[in-house]
């Protein structure tokens, strides 16, 4: 049984689709020169195209095509060969053109599939219904004067990927699988930075509710979800309110709201009578996008390796489980990472040091993996003094501490502090004897059968030699003396 | 004077060449019979300076034998065309005061020839009219009069009645026109001069206002053939600002007036001659056809079935377009801004103030023709019978090397002498409408007066980038009409 919400009425089931605008990964604009960095100051990267003078005319960014295009083959969907961009009309005052130029029915990626991993180590496919290049508007700025609001066009312009999935999710958990996933993917291609705080990527949550093998029923849009846990937060919150609706006898309308993230809940925005009629139709001033096979093959040769190949081929060459494979192809750095300390050394270990102490460092200090406070080339000489055992397992987390805190390689840590393991068997049948002569009693309650005590003796013995006893050679020789 | 103002480009050419003339000379001319002619309202703004500047500038590149092929040719330029540091403003009110801080393809291009600009003409706001009646800054008025009754003010026709008007009165020597429907070929036929739309595409629409772009085309209005093919050379040409200009490289337009039509067959389209049609047009027509014939050319009557549709299609079309192009004028970012309590209302209130009666008209219809639950019947339909037209022209194509048509039903109508009915007014663009759905290139060519003294023309269609063909046809036509009349206001 999957996800339900247990309601007065009995369970129900969730529908969810998702529209993602992804920012497009480039250094101009989809329709004009103009540059597009974050944070500029206002009205700064704005064309003659882009504030919409009279008589500027848009001319498609190839390479915002070429992103697209790139996109799509990392989605598995079908490049469309004949696209049309059409323009979308509406009046607002941070849209310039009085229309925004998208794609309407023919837009360049068809359908494909995304994968995804769920904790319990399950599968789930969803369904990519298209994926459409438009232009976003600017900004409204209400906040700035008492009666007036400002406008700033920077954003104006700019390339967004509209990605829109199938009624496939059944979950929030999946809906945030199922971004994480896009995101890593989008990621890995270099077409979108997926920054969700900067508004690069963006969410719009279709939620209906039915009962177990109705057909779906009415769905609502929440707009305006810029985190996964906000989206997390007003699928909860949007199909808790539908099934009170039908519970108390009511119907949901077809609409969209607006999710308030300081409540924490959806509230509608506008209803589907009073929806902007947006008057598509194919924009005059653009020519049909048409695609080459060989276009599309050039673009098919320059993918990278994407995070579904790369868990297969972790699983494969470095027998990693499926979660592991899968946590560490999360993003091209980890992988990249992981690979490092890998080459030449025992995956399973390297894999159990970078996910273990090496991720919890990270998380720690709030670093990211491309500023690591631990390099590859370090890590792998720690696993390597491991494997030679010149470190035992405790011993070797007590240098990498050091190696986080200091920054030093393994070696040398090993040298200074002389941390190296004890290994020499007389040293430690020496230790032991002591231990034990200085214990009767206790040596006394270990035969007659309190096993319990033999994990004091290993204790005293490590403690005798300052942790450098060879584990495994301690546990050894104390069964031997102890008879 | 008016031997100066009343060269051809052509041999103003020769002469500045020869060092006979200077451009000082020939735009003081001109620029002085632009303030004797203000009555005809034919310019929203005179630039009698940089026109005076640019002429000295002409003069110092023919000394360096750097001239370009306009180089000291005194030019109006349609308020369409976005004219750096000099106020553009579409004929209308909500951009009375914009000036924009770029130049368009087409006048940078003539700029770049060499041109002198004297000013920019009238026209029907935002290109939208076959009259020139639909200006915010007044109806421009034709310099010809009727024999009968010299006190009647006439229209120039639209939407380049400011050009025509100007080239008609030399008060320019040539000017810019944009064709939407007919809006260079209408009021060339009115005023007696030469219009030429070339094939859409041929000429960037980059800077040049847009009323609905997949018809709008610029192009010359001269008062000879040869004047326009001089013209079309120095606008036309790829501009990879504009997706939809062609990258197809230019043909010396001049060179291909040979002279020599023999062999080539001439289209007649039986629709062009609907029952209703004057006797007086249809007999220009009549004789354009023997002229051809007289020259060797062979006329060959056709079928263009789908002519009756056009009209009405070209009115769903180019308001469509129209709707959304005209979106920008909001009041937000330039242009006239009425304040309001609301955004809603800032839009209602510019907009409402800023627009005359007859784009408001076709904002709305535009509108409508594509809302949910109309597409289909009008948008989408629209553009179906917008293929089978350019269709019927293909196949026509494939038998004849042109067509011949009348430009217009009629002769120019007067000012006050038209009713409200606005459709009455759109019959105008009947015979020019089809070759702008089809993209083909149209010339209008001066072959006939009417019974009241008025100028007819004849309009000449040809293949998709074939301006070649047309030129060289229209060229003879031109000869064989020898149309030398000329406005009885105007002192030759």
């Amino acid at each position: 049984m999957g996800y339900v919400i247990q309601g007065e009425t009995g369970d129900w089931e969730l529908v969810i689709g998702l529209e993602v605008h992804a920012q497009v990964t480039s250094k101009s604009k989809l329709f004009s020169g103009a540059a597009t960095s974050f944070g500029a100051e206002p009205n700064t990267e704005v064309s003659l195209v882009d504030a919409a003078m009279p008589g500027m005319l848009p001319v498609i960014n190839e390479y915002c095509v070429e992103q697209a295009i790139r996109t799509g083959l990392g989605l598995k969907a079908q490049i469309n060969k004949t696209s049309v961009f059409a323009r979308k009309n509406y009046f607002y005052a941070d849209l310039p053109q009085g229309y925004q130029i998208s794609q309407y029915d023919q837009p360049i990626v068809g359908e494909g599939t995304i994968i995804l991993d769920m904790k319990d180590g399950s599968t789930r496919t969803i369904g990519i219904e298209r994926l459409h290049l438009e232009q976003d508007a600017g900004k409204s700025l209400h906040d700035q004067h008492p009666s007036k609001s400002f406008i700033d066009l920077n954003r104006a312009g700019t390339a967004l990927m509209e990605i829109v999935s199938k009624p496939d999710m059944r979950s929030p958990e999946e809906a945030a699988a199922y971004v994480t996933k896009l995101r890593s993917i989008l990621r890995y291609l270099g077409t979108c930075d997926g920054n969700m705080a900067e508004g690069s990527m963006r969410c719009d949550i279709n939620v209906s509710v039915r009962k177990a093998g109705e057909p779906y029923r009415t769905r609502t849009e929440t707009k305006n979800v810029n985190s996964i846990r906000f989206m997390f937060q007003a699928i909860e919150y949007e199909a808790r309110r539908q099934i009170d609706l039908y519970e108390e006898g009511g119907e949901v309308v077809q609409e969209t709201r607006l999710f308030d993230a300081n409540k924490g809940e959806t509230r509608s925005m506008r209803s589907k009578e009073n929806a902007h009629d947006y008057r598509y139709f194919p924009d005059p001033d653009l020519l049909p996008l048409v695609l080459s096979d060989e276009e599309i093959a050039k673009v098919k040769a320059s993918l990278p390796e994407l995070p579904d190949e790369k868990k297969e081929r972790f699983m494969r060459d470095y027998q990693l489980s499926n979660y592991d494979a899968g946590v560490l192809v999360a993003d091209q750095e980890s992988a990249h990472f992981f690979e490092t300390v890998a080459k030449g050394r025992d995956p399973k270990l390297a894999a159990n040091w970078v996910m273990g102490d090496f991720f919890g460092a990270l998380n720690r200090l709030g670093k990211e993996i491309t500023d690591p406070p631990v390099t590859a080339a370090n890590l792998g000489a720690l696993v390597d003094l491991i494997a030679d055992n010149t470190l035992s397992g405790r011993l070797a987390k007590e240098v990498f501490e050091l190696m986080v805190e200091t920054g030093k390689a393994p070696g040398d840590i090993v040298e200074e502090r002389g941390l190296r393991q004890v290994t020499d068997t007389g040293a430690i049948d020496k230790a032991i004897a002591d231990v034990l002569a200085a214990n009767p009693d206790k040596v006394a309650e270990y035969k007659s059968g309190k096993d319990k005590l033999f994990g004091f003796f290993v204790g005293q013995v490590m403690k005798a030699t300052a942790g450098k006893a060879n584990p495994a050679l301690v546990n050894d020789s104390l069964k031997k003396q102890l008879g | 004077m008016s031997e100066l103002t009343n060269l051809t480009i052509a041999d103003a050419r020769a002469k500045l060449a020869k060092g006979e003339i200077s451009a000082v000379e020939l735009t003081e001319a001109h620029i002085q019979a632009m303030e004797a002619a203000r009555g005809l309202n034919a310019f929203v703004t005179e630039t009698p300076d940089l026109a005076l500047e640019r002429a000295r500038e002409a003069d110092a590149a023919q000394k360096k034998g750097e001239a370009g092929i306009l180089s000291g040719i005194p030019l109006g330029i349609k308020d369409l065309f976005a004219t750096e540091g000099v106020r553009t403003t579409a004929s209308s009110k909500i951009l009375e005061n914009f000036v924009p801080p770029y130049e368009s393809t087409i006048s940078a291009n003539l700029k770049k020839a060499g041109a002198v600009m004297l000013g920019k003409t009238s026209l029907d706001e935002f290109a939208m009219g076959s009259s020139n009646m639909t200006s915010a800054f007044g109806p421009v008025i034709s310099p010809w009069k009727r024999k009968s009754n010299s006190n009647a003010q006439l229209v120039p026709g639209g939407s380049s009645g400011g050009s025509a008007s100007a080239v008609s009165a030399r008060i320019a020597m040539g000017a810019t026109g944009t064709d939407t429907g007919g809006s260079i070929r209408q009021p060339a036929s009115f005023c007696g001069i030469v219009g030429f739309k070339p094939t859409y595409g041929r000429c960037s629409r980059w800077g040049t206002i847009a009323f609905a772009s997949s018809l709008d085309q610029a192009g010359p209005m001269t008062r000879t053939v040869k004047d326009a093919a001089l013209m079309l050379q120095a606008m036309a040409g790829h501009d990879p600002k504009d997706s939809t200009s062609a990258n197809i490289a230019l043909p010396d337009f001049a060179a291909a007036m040979t002279g020599d039509i023999r062999g080539l067959k001439i289209g007649i389209p039986k629709e062009y001659r609907p029952d209703g049609l004057s006797a007086e047009i249809s007999k220009l027509w009549d004789d354009g056809i023997e002229m051809l014939k007289a020259a060797g050319a062979t006329p060959v009557e056709i079928s263009l079935p789908h002519t009756k549709y056009a009209l009405a299609t070209y009115y769903i079309v180019a308001p469509a377009e129209c709707s959304s192009n005209l979106a920008r004028y909001d009041g937000v970012r330039y242009g006239m801004r009425v304040e309001g309590k609301t955004l809603d209302e800032l839009y209602a209130k510019t907009r409402a103030a800023g627009f005359g009666q007859e784009v408001r008209r076709r904002i709305l219809i535009g509108t409508y023709v594509l809302s949910a639950g109309y597409y289909d019947a009008y948008y989408t339909k629209a553009q179906k019978v917008r293929a089978l037209i350019a269709e019927d022209f293909r196949k026509a194509f494939e038998t004849v090397d042109a067509i011949l048509t009348p430009t217009a039903p009629s002769a120019a109508f007067g000012l006050g002498e038209t009713n409200d009915d606005p459709v009455a007014m759109w019959l105008n663009d009947v015979f020019t409408v089809p070759a702008s759905l089809a993209g083909l290139p149209g010339i209008s060519v001066p072959t006939g007066l009417s019974s009241e003294g008025l100028p007819l023309g004849l309009q000449l269609l040809g293949r998709p980038f074939d301006e070649e063909t047309v030129l060289k046809v229209a060229g003879v036509l031109e000869s064989a009409a020898g149309f030398k009349a000329t406005p009885n206001g105007v002192e030759i």
